[in-house]
């Protein structure tokens, strides 16, 4: 987990920050474990107050007061709105086309915004087992837009995914209409140098904002397929003094709570 | 009522189907630590979420089958006895069948209902129907739409924990309660541990009871999901789950764990009294 500081903000903290302005106030999100986690939360806690946090454990307007660790962490449920079963979350809500946006983590993505939580190396003997797809693929397919967020580095971003676990684009253009699904698909990738967007017409995910200080260099040596950058590239807007405290402030009650715990 | 030991007994054949169920809430990790006692053997393990219980299950060979959606230590990592399986074949091959939480909650819930399988939107266009031959496609009579189905779980057995049952063997479960009621209802038989036995339940938000008809035992296991947690009752260890992670890495590590905390002790109460101030 490299974080290299910026200035009074690290790379994750940008990430996330940049992440959670994706989130617009009263959307209904399917919030995935980890990093998508924190940065709707952030977003909870700033600029968007009324959105609506699904996990996939069911529970419906959660709103924890630190950050989950597991999907069915106690804390999800303790302010919920509605708790409900697990096939209803996934079918009354997801597939029934009521989320506007899924947040999701990866372990790797391509070029066209499909991601791979399965195996690296072939499927039968693979190198590395990975957890598998858990909630991704239908969130992927059914929710209104998709937010992808994780660390850019040259093993996450593959030129070929040894598996495709959930579809972002499929081999680009019109290849993920003809899926039939109801979701427009993935609108951006987030990474800790980065926002990257889908051409419009070959839906390949380019580089079209830089976060302060980071440099195309950079951007093109984390990622495996030759990166495309857009011509008038931005620079992302850097963390507000706010938002930086609200997020620290989450993030030592988070750890506070977890010591808590460990004491009792 | 009866005695865990018992029920796992009576209940759990080699070679069955079982479902133990829980999502981070409520994991049956006394059941599950009865059944590596018992040597049960060449179950097919099922389960959306496998965790540690699944984890030291398959590291003592009591699997040959796994049956799952999603594979990991939640907020740790790798389920390294998992990968170990997968990747190696130790202590034994594991066969996967492999799924998405859609599809794996549709299931048990086309198990519940007494259905060959059920329907779903999803997979299309990703390689788990490749890899999955219980993924088909189905063109539906009405409207000659494309869609997935996938064949219900019926288990054998499914075991799940519960806050308290009653005098009569309804059992409530309040708090996150994710795919217990399906797993329950899908199975053949039902063993359920409680943390309680109470005289009536009280009415809380989100509460469900599972009628004493749907339930073959009922066992009491105070502290029997740790170290997951019990809405109520206990939070969630997550010392534990940090500190599985270098127990579970190595072979021989993991041997001698669950010798010294599974294996040589008569029941959970025992392990969790010899696991005090060990687990970091």
């Amino acid at each position: 987990m490299t974080q290299i500081a910026r200035d009074n903000y690290t790379t994750d903290e940008m990430m996330t920050v940049a992440a959670s302005h994706e989130l617009r106030d009263g959307v209904v999100c399917f919030v995935g474990i980890g990093l998508p986690s924190e940065a709707a939360n952030l977003a909870r806690a700033t600029h968007a107050p009324n959105c609506f946090l699904i996990y996939e454990s069911g529970t419906l307007g959660a709103k924890p007061d630190v950050l989950p660790l597991s999907i069915g962490d106690g804390v999800l449920a303790e302010h919920a709105d509605s708790v409900v079963s697990v096939p209803e979350v996934f079918n009354y809500w997801l597939q029934a086309g009521r989320v506007d946006v899924g947040f999701l983590g990866a372990a790797q993505i391509d070029r066209f915004g499909n991601i791979n939580t399965t195996v690296v190396g072939s499927y039968d003997s693979p190198k590395v087992r990975l957890p598998g797809a858990g909630g991704a693929p239908e969130i992927a397919a059914s929710a209104r837009e998709v937010v992808v967020v994780l660390r850019q580095k040259p093993r996450a971003f593959v030129e070929k995914l040894a598996f495709v676990t959930s579809v972002g684009y499929g081999r680009g253009g019109e290849s993920r209409r003809r899926l039939g699904y109801q979701g427009a698909g993935p609108a951006a990738i987030i990474t800790d140098l980065g926002i990257l967007r889908p051409d419009p017409e070959t839906k390949e995910f380019t580089l079209v904002s830089l976060h302060p200080g980071a440099t195309v260099e950079e951007g093109k040596e984390a990622t495996g397929w030759d990166l495309k950058v857009a011509r008038e590239l931005e620079t992302t807007a850097p963390p507000t003094e706010k938002e930086l405290e609200i997020l620290r402030d989450l993030q030592a009650r988070t750890e506070a709570s977890r010591r808590r715990a460990e004491s009792s | 009522m009866v005695d865990l030991k018992e029920a796992v007994a009576d209940l759990v054949d080699n070679g069955d189907t079982v479902a133990l169920e829980g999502f981070t809430h409520l994991i049956p990790f006394a059941a599950a630590h009865e059944i590596i006692r018992q040597e049960k053997r060449d179950l097919a393990l099922v389960r959306m979420t496998p965790d540690l219980v699944y984890d030291q299950m398959i590291g003592m060979g009591t699997a040959s089958k796994l049956i799952f959606s999603w594979g990991g230590n939640p907020g740790v990592g790798s389920l390294h006895r998992f990968r170990d399986a997968v990747e190696n074949g130790w202590p034994a091959p594991l066969e996967i069948d492999e799924h998405s939480h859609a599809g794996m909650a549709n299931r048990y819930v086309a198990g519940a209902s007494n259905l060959p399988f059920a329907v779903l939107r999803g997979y299309v266009g990703t390689d788990l129907p490749e890899v999955t031959s219980t993924i088909k496609s189905i063109e539906c009579p009405f409207t000659g739409e494309e869609l997935m189905a996938v064949p219900a779980l019926r288990p054998e057995v499914a075991i799940i924990h519960a806050q308290q049952a009653d005098r009569r063997g309804n059992v409530a479960i309040w708090g996150i309660t994710g795919i217990q009621k399906e797993a329950a209802l899908s199975a053949r038989r039902v063993i359920v541990t409680v943390e309680e036995v109470v005289e009536e339940f009280e009415p809380r938000p989100f509460q469900i009871v599972l009628p004493s008809v749907a339930i073959d035992a009922v066992a009491v296991e105070p502290e029997g999901a740790r170290p997951s947690y019990a809405d109520g009752y206990y939070d969630r260890d997550n010392v534990f789950y940090e500190a599985w992670d270098p127990i579970g890495r190595d072979r021989e590590r993991f041997a001698a764990w669950m010798e010294r905390h599974v294996l040589g002790v008569e029941n959970f109460s025992e392990h969790l009294r010899s696991i005090e101030g060990t687990m970091g």
